[in-house]
């Protein structure tokens, strides 16, 4: 078993927080605690030098303003991008993706200068407010439940982000817009930085993607069995296929050969 | 509806009487009620008791009065600067701000600025303000006139920055104050221990005194005690008596159906309603009082905002040491929440078998907005016996251990009808 523990650093909560986007920090930890691998969340607040030796850095959403007071801090600062070269981890979301591509659009409408830690380039859009479900198919194998590799999330944002040669996408669109591409990309993946549009918050409705991000820190991880997993599978059909309609669910369901989500269950208790 | 937008026929209505308008994201629904109750101890009184707080639901509460009879009318935030310019209200109660329906509505701060931008138009305008709340005290700040009410915020998720600068704000006990000067200012009213403390009850007084009155509200929690203080210090400044409009509103026990007291089928149901991150912080302190079984409703249809993400905002952690059953359209968005949140639950999709899945045989059911109105048409339809409010009649199991109710927000909605015609 892992001796120290692990750090899941929650970057600026308080700029970029607006969406739930927390919450990816919490998953992370309770998915390392449920394997007995100790772990705990440092939030990291704004004008404060920034936590060094994370293990796993997340970025959340949030509005023009903050987005543009994070990225300025994060740059000066500078201990984001050494500690993702060290080998940590980043997990970033909607306006704290953007921020860590070379540039994005600020509150004025001008360019700002990002963190350059994934060559990529957010302008704003051309046509209205991305809002809705997202669902993309994720470009690599994230688990042995082929249903895995299907992304969901809620984006909300006026962002169109290129993605430069070496980054590749998170996956490929299904429903919804994500990063605006002509090829419908989500999102971004390269090395051990990954970036969404997705709120939900994402690692809470795509667990496979939290495990990724922790067997990067950690190793192989062993499969955690019981109500979470059961609860997820009952949450991303309700999502993917549409709230409350059974029976289209139901259809939906029987397109695919294997299992797709976990049994729904009606009742049990958490943490038997 | 033809007149929904049209702000002469708004104008004209209002011409002649006195106007209140209330706004804030939580709380306008209860705070109008208690305030219509407090001016209604002077003559007749106009308003908008079903929480219709968009213009067309102003017309029609306007229409439905006599004229020169005042009026108290609850007003959605982003419809306040528009109406109050042409309403021309005498007293505007501002009551807090923080993020609700992010995927509609635009951020919280913006909202501050217009508040802000239309008081400065606004200077015969006399404003009663929650000194508590920094977005709040922003919006003010260009106000001719203000009376400031402790009010209470303990969501803090929305005003860690400082309106004025951007620097950071610091809380220290109840306080809060930035480098660059802009601070909490000193609250001309308060509740200290049931009591509401007011430095003075006349209108325009500004001495040192401070005079003490018991209040004696059913409605339940600390919130509703702010929300008291602010209706009674607007309705002093429309002429009515501190005592009298104390009185008033002491029979006021459940709005729109909120703190009700039910049974179905031989379980006692408190029905509370909490819509986004700032009404759970007040929510989740009124079910702390009792470690009764829980009954939470979530959905994430149009008037409720369809991100439900907002649900990680809320520390439910402190709901582990009690039974929950996550309930509504989206029970499965709150059960991963709550296993995340090492609460012990069950999921039952449909309202009427979750009421009946817990050992309890009092419980409490807190939905959000169209959670709430779902459950009130289930009981509608079963025509339930409804016991009375949260603090007369039948007692809760666990009151005896707690003298004072707690606190809680009342969470204001709308009316469903009048919510859609914004969508
Ligand atoms: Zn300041």
């Amino acid at each position: 078993m892992r001796e120290s523990v692990l750090r899941v650093v929650a970057v600026h909560p308080e700029l970029l927080g607006t969406y739930g986007d927390f919450g990816n920090a919490i998953v992370l930890v309770q998915r390392a605690l449920w394997r007995d691998i100790p772990a705990e969340i440092v939030e990291a607040k704004s004008g404060e030098p920034l936590v060094r030796g994370g293990d796993i850095y997340c970025l959340g959403g949030g509005e023009d303003g903050p987005q543009a007071r994070s990225a300025l801090e994060l740059r000066s600062d500078g201990a984001l991008a050494s500690a993702i070269s060290g080998g940590a981890a980043l997990f970033a979301v909607c306006a704290g993706f953007q921020l860590i591509g070379e540039s994005f659009t600020g509150p004025d409408g001008k360019r700002q200068q990002g963190l350059a830690i994934l060559d990529m380039r957010t302008r704003r859009g051309p046509g209205l407010r991305a809002v809705g479900e997202l669902a993309s198919f994720a470009s690599e194998d994230l688990g042995v439940d082929s249903m895995s590799r299907i992304l969901t999330g809620f984006e909300n944002h006026a962002g169109h982000s290129d993605l430069g040669a070496g980054v590749a996408p998170l996956g490929k669109v299904l429903r919804g817009v994500g990063n605006g591409s002509q090829a419908s990309e989500e999102g971004a993946i390269s090395g051990r930085v990954i970036g969404t549009y997705m709120h939900g918050p994402a690692l809470a409705r795509n667990p496979a993607l939290a495990d990724l991000l922790l067997s990067w820190i950690v190793g192989p991880l062993d499969p955690i069995e019981g109500e979470i997993e059961e609860e997820t599978g009952s949450l991303r059909e309700s999502v993917l296929f549409g709230v409350g309609d059974r029976r289209r669910a139901r259809r939906r369901r029987s397109l695919f050969s294997k299992r797709p989500f976990g049994l729904r269950r009606r009742s049990g208790v958490a943490g038997e | 509806m033809a007149l929904t937008m049209d702000p002469h026929v708004l104008a004209r209505l209002s011409a002649g009487r006195l106007v209140a308008l209330v706004s804030g994201t939580n709380g306008k629904t209860t705070t109008t009620k208690l305030l219509a109750a407090a001016v209604g101890t002077l003559s007749g009184v106009v308003t908008n008791e079903g929480g219709a707080n968009l213009p067309g639901g102003l017309v029609a509460a306007l229409a439905g009065g006599s004229r020169g009879v005042p009026a108290v009318l609850e007003v959605d935030e982003g419809y306040l600067g528009m109406v109050a310019e042409v309403a021309r209200p005498h007293v505007i109660v501002l009551l807090n701000l923080s993020r609700d329906q992010l995927d509609r509505v635009s951020e919280v701060r913006m909202q501050a600025d217009k508040w802000r931008a239309a008081l400065s138009r606004l200077a015969s305008a006399r404003v009663v303000a929650n000194c508590d709340d920094p977005l709040v005290v922003w919006a003010a700040g260009t106000a001719g006139s203000v009376t400031w009410v402790a009010g209470g915020q303990s969501w803090r998720g929305d005003s860690a920055g400082c309106p004025s600068c951007d620097g950071h704000l610091i809380y220290d006990s109840g306080k809060w104050a930035c480098g660059c000067g802009f601070s909490r200012p000193e609250p001309d009213a308060w509740v200290e221990d049931g009591v509401l403390r007011m430095k003075s009850s006349r209108p325009g007084f500004s001495g040192d005194d401070v005079a003490a009155w018991p209040i004696r509200l059913p409605l339940p929690g600390r919130c509703n005690l702010s929300n008291a203080a602010m209706a009674i210090s607007a309705a002093a400044l429309m002429g009515a008596g501190v005592k009298e409009a104390l009185s008033a509103i002491a029979s006021i026990s459940e709005v729109a159906g909120r703190y009700s007291l039910v049974q179905v089928d031989g379980v006692q149901v408190r029905m509370l309603l909490a819509k986004n991150p700032a009404g759970w912080m007040e929510l989740l302190e009124l079910l702390e009082e009792t470690k009764r079984p829980s009954v939470i409703a979530i959905n994430a249809r149009l008037a409720d905002g369809q991100d439900p993400s907002w649900l990680w905002d809320v520390p439910f952690e402190r709901l582990a040491d009690r039974f929950v059953v996550a309930s509504g359209d989206r029970c499965w968005d709150l059960a991963v929440r709550l296993t995340y949140a090492n609460v012990p639950h069950t999921t039952v999709p449909e309202l009427s078998r979750a009421l009946l899945s817990t050992d309890g045989s009092s419980i409490d059911f807190a939905g959000n907005y169209t959670a709430f109105q779902d459950l009130r048409r289930y009981l509608a339809g079963r025509r339930p016996a409804v016991l009375g409010n949260t603090s007369s009649q039948t007692p809760i199991a666990t009151s005896t251990s707690s003298p004072l109710p707690g606190i809680i927000a009342d969470h204001p909605g709308t009316d469903p009808e009048d919510r859609s015609s914004k969508e």
